[in-house]
């Protein structure tokens, strides 16, 4: 298998998603096969091709530079768990 | 052992647009926590981003201004790391196609030689929310205003070699900046930020040495001292036959040293890829050429003009031109008062003196241009002299009105009147027999010394209104007999 199981409890990590380890094999096992799918694409001469980053053929559109928001803190607020003084609360961030 | 030190920069310049990066929430300092704020802004599930126009053609104006290489192409990637003050996750940003290339700037040093420094690339991103760690009953508060407020992050090469020459580089950003109208610059408040890359390596060794990166950097004093003892404690490390540690550190201001962030594993495992919601930017030739033909005059450009057109020199040219609004305001008081001159020494001199004593911004300035020019009118029509200019500034400074009605006010007119001034020296001579009789028994060499005295009774006498051109002559003459 083209990922280990190490790689994917700590790709788990970095999202801070929790798995436990069934969990871990069964991604390693998914995971691994969309990567060989890609490692057979990886044979394709490539040379000369400029890397695609969308596969829309179409460019970005601007906007002006125009406000056109409100304030809608009170509702945006009803989703949190927890607010206080205007602010989200979240458990404390230990840097 | 002799080391040479090397650094590299990279600034964080919030752009100075009315809406944010991504969203059309305003970009704002000190509003209400989560007031500015929009479902983008969020990272909620389904909310897309619409890019700024004014952001772009903000990156292209600096791009021009650093003799970059224009991306006729640029990708937004996302850089991907966990922080609550990040809630979708990732930051939008640049990697493999930024929106500014290659470039170079010329930067002055103290003893007047020009030194050229590349800039690698300049990229657009969005910034992040703030994470407030006061005591929330042990939680954290998260703040999203500045969450997809638009950055330019300007990374330059490694080509600085003393603190002196990073502070300088800084200092001429901050100013082009600024003069390009595109970035408030304000470190005090953030929208200026500086990371420190620096490392030491022996003098003469051309491949460089282990860096470390000193993050957050908020005023140029602090980058200097910052620089300083970075450099001593990497010295001291490798002098001792240590090594150093590729790390992020930060400095401490109030104890001056630097610390280690601790290292989080996998901090740099930011894992970027093209960010699928927002496509290709593509410029058009036209449109980076006509933003070139729009830039307005740099702080290199105006200095010279001022040389040129002012006669001013290289020193007083630099000080006047190093921020827009100096600039600005040294051109209308040379103007109003149709003496150049006269308007930089009294910017420079006066003016500064005021400013710095309250440590107020020339923008905050109570004495308006035009208000200062208007009163060194009044010294170049000879209604005032210099020294009774200065406590007529004073009062101006304190709000009590402008130069005229202050001098009326006051009365502060020199008198100019020959008869009136004749009739003053008179009396100041009669009043004074024994030293009238003095002089005139002196010969001329001690005379010269004498006359002050007499020039100091007049000036007395006038309570400092006698215009010094008019009394020296008549009193001359009088002395004479």
């Amino acid at each position: 298998m083209s990922l280990e199981k190490q790689d994917v409890i700590k790709i788990a990590h970095l999202a801070r998603l929790s798995l436990d380890d069934s969990d871990a094999e069964q991604y390693q096992q998914s995971l691994s096969s969309v990567l060989d799918l890609v490692e057979q694409m990886q044979s394709v001469d490539t040379d000369g091709v400029e890397p695609l980053s969308n596969p829309l053929e179409a460019k970005q559109r601007l906007r002006e530079d125009i406000v056109t928001e409100e304030n809608r803190r009170e509702a945006f607020l009803a989703n949190a768990p927890q607010t206080e003084a205007g602010l989200f609360l979240v458990p404390k961030v230990i840097d | 052992m002799n080391w040479e030190v090397v650094i590299g920069l990279e600034i964080h310049a919030q752009l100075s647009t009315q809406s944010k990066l991504f969203s059309g929430a305003a970009r704002s300092f000190g509003a209400e926590p989560n007031t500015n704020t929009t479902l983008v802004d969020l990272g909620m599930p389904g909310a897309l981003p619409v890019f700024n126009k004014e952001a772009l053609r903000m990156a292209v104006m600096f791009g021009h201004a650093v003799n970059a290489e224009i991306g006729m192409t640029s990708v937004f990637a996302r850089k991907n790391y966990f922080y609550p003050d990040l809630p979708k996750g990732y930051q939008t940003s640049q990697m493999d196609h930024p929106i500014v290339g290659k470039g170079h700037l010329d930067i002055t040093l103290e003893d007047g030689t020009v030194k050229r420094v590349g800039i690698t690339r300049a990229h657009l991103e969005e910034d992040a929310g703030k994470s407030l760690h006061e005591d929330f009953h042990g939680m954290t508060g998260i703040d999203l205003n500045r969450s997809s407020t638009p950055l330019l992050e300007i990374v330059s090469e490694p080509d600085m070699r003393s603190a002196k020459e990073a502070v300088a580089y800084v200092k001429m950003i901050h100013s082009i900046i600024t003069y390009l109208g595109i970035s408030d610059g304000n470190m005090a408040e953030g929208n200026m930020r500086c990371d420190i890359n620096i490392s030491l390596r022996p003098k003469g060794q051309t491949e460089y040495g282990t860096r470390t990166e000193i993050k957050n950097v908020n005023s140029f004093r602090f980058i200097e001292r910052a620089i300083y003892t970075e450099i001593e404690r990497q010295a001291d490390i490798l002098e001792d036959g240590g090594k150093i540690v590729q790390e992020t550190r930060l400095y401490d201001p109030d104890k001056d040293e630097t610390r280690s962030m601790r290292s989080k594993e996998d901090a740099n495992d930011y894992r970027y890829f093209p960010c699928p919601d927002l496509l290709p930017i593509e410029l058009t030739q036209e449109y980076v050429d006509q933003i070139a033909s729009n830039l307005p005059e740099l702080p290199t450009q105006k200095a010279e003009r001022f040389m040129s057109e002012y006669k001013l020199s290289e020193y007083d040219a630099g000080v006047l031109s190093a921020s827009r609004a100096m600039a600005d305001y040294f051109e209308e008081v040379a103007k109003v008062a149709g003496n150049a001159k006269l308007a930089a020494n009294w910017v420079m001199g006066e003016l500064s003196k005021y400013l710095n004593t309250e440590g107020k911004d020339i923008t905050e300035s109570p004495v308006s241009a035009t208000a200062l020019g208007e009163l060194l009118v009044r010294i170049e029509d000879n209604t005032i002299n210099g020294k009774t200019a200065k406590s007529v500034f004073q009062a101006m400074w304190e709000g009590e009105g402008s130069a005229d009605q202050i001098i009326d006010a006051k009365g502060l007119k020199q008198v100019t009147d020959t008869g009136a001034i004749e009739s003053m020296i008179q009396g100041v001579l009669d009043a004074n027999p024994d030293q009238v009789e003095q002089f005139r028994a002196s010969d001329e060499d001690k005379q010269k010394k004498m006359i002050g005295f007499f020039m100091g009774q007049v000036m007395k006498a006038s309570q400092g209104k006698a215009n010094p051109g008019v009394v020296t002559p008549i009193l001359n003459k009088l002395l004479k007999g």
